[in-house]
């Protein structure tokens, strides 16, 4: 394994996250419970896939076969996606939906905070952009936590079983390799196992004041840095890819 | 002594080219036709997210995905805007809501009309933006204020997509054959509709009298409609689409384009609620709306808890 390709493999992963998120988050355009939340679910879906144009851009150029960004998303197979489980799965109604987002955006802002001291200087300079936008999606989050965990007995009900369904799946988000273990020795990757103790008391503390609480510890399920998905991830990338694999020579 | 709260007074107002700000006297027509016109608009905003939210998930280029996603974004934005605008006119944004879903208020009728392959993307920014341009920036003239600085912004806005849209259909006229297939599909099937976005003949148009006479309408319906078809054509020709019109030709003299005459049957029959997709939009509409109570309600109760705890600890 070469630094650059480890990297590329890298770029690829986060890339991945960025642009099934947006892809999910993209599916719910016009079908907020308000006008205003169907502008800020769709300004979050908007950066993710500019995240994703600018990561898998960058792997693009490490793999130095001439291909595009967007040969990279739209030519792969399930097998070679490597986002989160937790980021693929459906987004159920908007309590399930806030609960991924919640999940997922503290990750993400810590995770973010340490790839911006990355030695790789395109890395750090796409996690400091990134760092900005997922402060407003955190935010965001953790608001309607707090509107839903105690607004109704029915929101309440919602969103505590949002985050029951999805706790399986985010384990997976401080798993450690031997790619990501190589690139941390390099000070490339960000260490995640050392994430999970701050991201655990941060999630804690807003379903605390959310009158919610934590799910019970489950058996976390495990697959997509080998590439082995849920079921959703196929239907996704045959909606998402359908033009560039049905007209292969076209330029779009 | 000058009455400020007569219609004489208000007309002369009008004439003299005044913006008719919220809280100034208005005859209670000319409030009720702002109300029925820029709800129609906001509502117009917001259904037509639906055709074009049809093909986020499938567009071809990330960079296609990001300028739909924009667009979108920014005809829920428009939406928003002119829903507060015409809040000032004293009635609320959940009872237009509701006179959208029960079918008192309308919207466009174009968005009444599928979008099938990925140029129907580029022909909804570059004829129905376009479309909705040459109104927007005769309606920046209009007499109500609050309407007025709406379209001023918006119509910034609108060039952009107008352009995006052109754009795409500019790429596949230069692509494959089935690209180019793609393209004039969309050609046939929206043209026709753009071109009746602009509403009934002159002649045939009921409301047009007040409206003019209140300047809320600067132009009529077919001068507006001739300005688009005058300034498209051309456009289309430059990349090869055909205008899906035998007869349209250019007049020499006039300098305008003649077309044959437009299918009203089909209009009003779209109105009426029969085109391909009035069903599908109102019903997709109420179903997101009600799907979302629970979550309207928790926010509600959740502001009033923190509320009475704010005056708890104050």
């Amino acid at each position: 394994m070469t630094t650059k390709d480890a990297t590329y493999n890298y770029a690829i992963r986060l890339g991945d996250n960025a642009l099934i998120l947006g892809h999910r988050l993209s599916e719910l355009c016009s079908r907020g419970p308000i006008l205003e939340e169907d502008l800020a679910l769709t300004n979050v879906a908007l950066d993710m896939i500019g995240r994703a144009q600018a990561l898998l851009k960058y792997a693009a150029e490490l793999e130095g076969k001439g291909h595009t960004e967007d040969d990279i998303a739209y030519r792969r197979a399930e097998i070679n996606y490597h986002n989160h489980l937790l980021i693929e799965q459906p987004n159920g109604d908007f309590a399930h939906t806030i609960a991924r987002q919640l999940y997922l955006s503290v990750f993400e802002y810590l995770f973010f905070t340490e790839l911006e001291k990355s030695k790789d200087a395109t890395l750090a300079a796409i996690a400091s952009k990134t760092i900005k936008e997922v402060k407003y999606h955190m935010q965001h989050a953790i608001d309607w936590t707090l509107r839903l965990g105690d607004g109704t007995a029915e929101s309440h009900k919602r969103m505590q079983k949002g985050l029951n369904d999805l706790w399986m799946y985010t384990g997976e988000l401080f798993e450690m390799d031997v790619l990501d273990t190589y690139l941390l020795h390099q000070h490339i990757a960000v260490d995640t196992i050392a994430l999970k103790a701050k991201w655990q008391s941060e999630i804690e503390k807003v379903l605390r004041g959310a009158t919610l609480t934590l799910p019970e510890d489950t058996y976390m399920q495990t697959g997509s840095k080998k590439g082995i998905h849920t079921e959703n991830l196929g239907h996704i990338l045959s909606e998402m890819q359908y033009l560039q694999r049905a007209y292969p020579d076209a330029k779009w | 002594m000058h009455n400020e709260h007569s219609d004489t007074h208000f007309q002369s107002r009008i004439d003299n080219g005044e913006h008719i700000e919220p809280k100034d006297y208005m005859p209670e027509g000319y409030r009720k036709h702002l109300i029925r016109q820029m709800s129609q608009h906001a509502h117009s905003e917001v259904i037509g997210m639906q055709p074009e939210g049809n093909w986020i998930t499938r567009a071809p280029s990330l960079r296609s995905k990001q300028i739909l996603l924009a667009k979108i974004q920014d005809e829920g934005g428009h939406g928003l805007y002119l829903y507060s605008a015409v809040e000032t006119l004293g009635v609320s944004r959940a009872e237009l809501i509701e006179q959208l879903q029960t079918g008192k208020a309308k919207y466009s009728s174009i968005f009444n009309y599928p979008a099938l392959n990925w140029a129907d993307i580029g022909a909804i920014g570059w004829l129905v933006d376009g479309a909705a341009i040459v109104n927007q920036v005769s309606l920046q003239r209009t007499s109500y204020g609050p309407y007025s600085r709406a379209m001023v912004r918006i119509c910034k806005e609108e060039s952009f997509h107008q352009r995006q849209g052109y754009e795409i259909m500019t790429t596949m006229m230069r692509g494959t054959k089935d690209q180019q297939a793609m393209a004039q599909d969309a050609m046939n099937r929206w043209w026709w509709p753009a071109l009746m976005m602009f509403g009934p003949h002159d002649s045939d148009s009921p409301r047009s009298g007040d409206a003019v006479k209140w300047k809320i309408k600067r132009e009529t319906n077919d001068e507006l409609r001739q300005k688009f078809i005058d300034k498209t054509i051309p456009q289309a020709e430059l990349i090869g689409l055909t205008i899906p019109d035998k007869n349209f030709k250019l007049d020499e003299k006039t300098g305008h384009y003649t077309l044959s005459p437009i299918n009203w049957e089909e209009f009003h029959r779209v109105v009426a609620g029969h085109g391909p997709c009035n069903k599908q939009r109102l019903d997709h509409h109420i179903k997101y709306h009600q799907e979302g109570a629970w979550v309207r309600e928790a926010a509600d109760a959740y502001k009033i808890k923190t509320a009475k705890k704010e005056l708890v600890t104050a």
